[in-house]
């Protein structure tokens, strides 16, 4: 998953992190994964707005919702909260 | 008091996340939410502090971090000390001609751990001092990130690991300290509870704290699947029962002036739209004791001391019930 | 060249001397809470800050462990910041005070040494700082109130250097030093800042990818005080004692460096040694109780014994090698401590020398000597009877009590 540790001598004093959470990717700690019927959803935004992880993004050259499979962690709430029951959370 | 910040569903949509994905919170946890929403609502440079907890742990495992702003951990009691002390040492700086930013803002995160209890000490002495802050509390009701043990803010009647529900004890004796009147009676300019469900709400209530001079305090609500053993599609819609049942009402107090706030309202105005505690707690394995028969008249007593917690915070909004329909 | 300022001397007591250097230093953040001995530097600053003739930022926190974490956070954001504390406060702090070395931020902390609870007591012993001796912080110890003035502003330097990057404590004798008034030589204002400088910051890795200066900046977003797992905390804790054998020649440094102000130094800056040349026996000191040991050695010293005293200024980093090259060739050393270890065979003191001298071919008896607690004053004639211990040990070659308490009801 991660590369060779560095030493002691090759890190920066203090602990100040070097590396953003985003190149860790929990996509795979899913069991369901949200799945999104675009004829339904209204893009209310509530999904994207709501998501713990923020795994859910407006595109707005797009004008559509995607979501980042990457950090989806099924939790389903994007799920439980759509108005316009649009998302289906099914086995991966 | 108002902010002139106006702000849709696509704008805080479009905002880049400062709160990133890839933390190590668990599925489901509105705490994170909470933190997202909480980076949507600034309003340019920001230095963040966070006390030890489940949110400063998931964010910042070494060599990754969820920070995409200047962000200092230093230890559980200390989110309002740490704030002080970054909060001073910007104004001097600036003063000394050392820092080129014109405003840098300072928000202090902390659980219920760190806020009701052990960082209590520290909140109330950063407040008094006046110090130009906001302090977020993210209430999960219990010290979750240490494996779910009680805290000053954990509900009566809920089963946690040092209050657990048995045999012989309902779970948690005590009730759940109001700490936002607590607060207000620091005589501080602006206090205030949310729920991530009501968004709009919420994000502007985080606005009004930052824009705000001097310090202000924020009570969110925050509910975790883990610890309240709830199903984690569903931490939002707690989020909304919360308020619906008004377990968890939402209001400002604005230098000691209470109001209730929108949603929360039309529950002053249509008590029959109030839902009964029951529902709300029905929903959670921690709760789950009182509904034996051995407990059941628990939830009566809950139901009552939820009542007369509402009817005293309309009293303080200037609003009464009104008198049930004969 | 030696450039020697003129200084102007004025009646400070130890307190004073320090709130006083901290005036001059540039200082930006003082948080602090107030306990005896102490509170006089508190104070004194706050008589400055209403007066307009500092540009410190003052906060009165709500306790000793807040005033830590808010000198912390502010030294993080980038500000040069300064508390002060004793006895109970300093325990209070102890959580934070492993925090502050973690971070690698150069806090300054004067310490009016004083005893710890229970019961209460309000005087000078060394308890307090002995039992922080392992969370990181350099620790100098002043034998006078001009020591004290000099060391904090040395403080500021060696704390802040890129090399080190570590908290220092100045410690001085609560009520022997801190209440007394002494003449002090001080420096003017400006050779004073030019000393100190203005704080730089080491370089580090963000993670985004930038390299930037170590403090909270927008500019450059960078997360301190993160979690570290099993696979990295040992890292770090290599990384502070690294810091701190550098701190070693850092302390040695700028110990010249002032000295070539001021025409002012102490020893090597780590130990001061005292006609101990061709000393046969020795004591070793801490602090205050020094200035009366020299009294003592002198009178012996006109008697024709062959006594001396090594003054550790410096006790971390503990300056091992020099304490060997010091002591490692005497006949018998007599360590004082005025701090106990409860069950550890002797003060702390006592331990660190003894270990030291382990390894010496010369191999000298070490014994130890409990004085002071609570304030308990010692008098010349007690130091006397130490070394006439020492004397009677050479003779009769052995050591009957490796461990006695001096001026104790027994």
């Amino acid at each position: 998953m991660t590369s060779r540790e560095k030493s002691w001598k090759e890190i920066s004093p203090a602990g100040v992190c070097w590396k953003p959470s985003t190149q860790f990717l929990t996509g795979d700690w899913k069991t369901y994964k949200p799945v999104r019927d675009p004829a339904k959803c209204t893009r209310c935004l509530l999904c994207v707005l709501f998501c713990p992880d923020g795994a859910i993004h407006w595109k707005p050259e797009k004008a559509d919702i995607e979501f980042d499979y990457d950090f989806c962690k099924g939790c389903g709430i994007c799920a439980n909260e759509c108005p316009s029951d649009a998302i289906q959370m099914k086995l991966e | 008091m108002q902010t002139e910040w106006k702000f849709t569903a696509k704008d805080i949509a479009e905002k880049p996340d400062l709160f990133l994905s890839g933390h190590r919170a668990c599925a489901g946890c509105a705490p994170a939410t909470v933190l997202r929403l909480i980076m949507k609502a600034v309003r340019g440079p920001t230095i963040v502090t966070n006390a030890t907890g489940c949110m400063e742990v998931a964010s910042s495992i070494y060599p990754y971090t969820s920070w995409a702003t200047p962000w200092i951990h230093t230890a559980f009691e200390t989110a309002a000390a740490n704030a002080s002390g970054i909060e001073i040492a910007l104004k001097i700086l600036k003063k000394k001609g050392r820092i080129k930013q014109e405003q840098i803002d300072v928000i202090a995160l902390a659980g219920d751990g760190g806020t009701y209890d052990i960082g209590i000490q520290a909140l109330s002495g950063a407040v008094e001092r006046g110090h130009d802050f906001l302090f977020v509390l993210y209430d999960n009701e219990a010290y979750m990130n240490t494996g779910i043990q009680r805290s000053g803010g954990t509900p009566f009647g809920a089963s946690t690991t040092t209050s657990q529900a048995g045999t012989a004890v309902p779970g948690k004796l005590e009730q759940k300290k109001p700490i936002a009147d607590i607060m207000v009676a620091h005589d501080m300019p602006y206090v205030a509870t949310a729920s991530p469900n009501y968004w709009q709400d919420f994000i502007k209530k985080v606005r009004k704290g930052i824009e705000v001079n001097g310090p202000a305090f924020l009570h969110v609500f925050a509910p975790c699947p883990r610890g309240w053993r709830s199903d984690p599609a569903k931490s939002i819609e707690l989020s909304r029962l919360a308020v619906e049942t008004c377990v968890f009402p939402l209001w400002e107090a604005v230098d000691g002036e209470y109001q209730l706030s929108i949603p929360s309202r039309v529950f002053a105005l249509a008590p029959q739209k109030k839902k009964p505690v029951k529902e709300y707690l029905e929903m959670q394995g921690r709760f789950r004791h009182l509904f034996t028969p051995k407990y059941e008249k628990i939830l009566d007593e809950i139901q009552q001391i939820t009542d007369a917690k509402w009817n005293k915070l309309l009293k303080k909004c200037g609003m009464t019930q009104p008198a049930k329909a004969t | 060249m030696k450039s020697v300022t003129k200084q102007e001397v004025l009646a400070l007591n130890g307190d004073e001397a320090v709130a006083y250097a901290v005036k001059q230093s540039d200082v930006d953040v003082v948080a602090a809470y107030p306990i005896t001995p102490q509170t006089i530097i508190v104070e004194k600053f706050s008589e400055y800050v209403s007066n307009g003739e500092v540009e410190t930022a003052f906060v009165c926190t709500e306790s000793e462990h807040s005033a830590l974490a808010a000198c912390l956070a502010a030294s993080a954001t980038g500000a040069r910041a300064f508390t002060a504390s004793a006895s109970a406060g300093l325990a209070l702090m102890h959580e934070m005070l492993f925090v502050t070395s973690g971070c690698r931020a150069p806090v300054i902390m004067a310490i009016a040494n004083r005893a710890y609870s229970a019961p209460l007591n309000i005087h000078g012993d060394h308890s307090d700082t002995m039992a922080q001796r392992d969370s990181g912080w350099v620790q100098i110890y002043v034998e006078n109130a001009q020591e004290a003035y000099d060391s904090v502003i040395q403080a500021f330097k060696i704390g802040e250097n890129s090399e080190v990057l570590l908290p220092v404590i100045v410690g001085l004798d609560g009520f022997t030093l801190s209440h007394t008034l002494e003449n002090v030589q001080t420096l003017p204002d400006e050779v004073v800042k030019k000393f100190v400088g203005t704080r730089q910051f080491t370089m580090v890795k963000t993670h985004e990818d930038k390299t930037a200066p170590f403090r909270l900046d927008p500019e450059n977003p960078m997360t301190m005080g993160p979690i570290a797992l099993q696979n990295y905390y040992f890292e770090f804790k290599r990384q502070q004692d690294e810091a701190m054998r550098n701190a070693l020649k850092i302390i040695q440094q700028v110990n010249e460096e002032y000295a070539r102000i001021t025409d002012r130094s102490y020893g090597d800056g780590l130990l001061e040694q005292y006609r101990l040349k061709d000393a046969e026996i020795a004591i070793v000191c801490l602090g205050s109780t020094s200035g009366t040991v020299k009294s003592v050695v002198d009178e012996l010293r006109n008697e024709g014994v062959k006594a001396g005293l090594l003054r550790i200024r410096t006790f971390r980093p503990l300056p091992v090698e020099e304490i060997m090259r010091a002591l490692g060739e005497l006949k018998a050393v007599a360590v004082m401590d005025r701090c106990m270890s409860f069950g550890g065979n002797g003060g702390p003191v006592f331990h660190e020398v003894r270990h030291v001298l382990y390894d010496s071919s010369a191999h000298p008896y070490v014994v130890n000597y409990i004085y002071g607690l609570g304030g308990r004053d010692i008098s010349p004639t007690q130091i006397r009877r130490i070394y006439e211990d020492l004397r009677k040990i050479l003779k009769a070659k052995r050591v009957e009590e490796p461990i006695k308490y001096v001026g104790l009801r027994e």
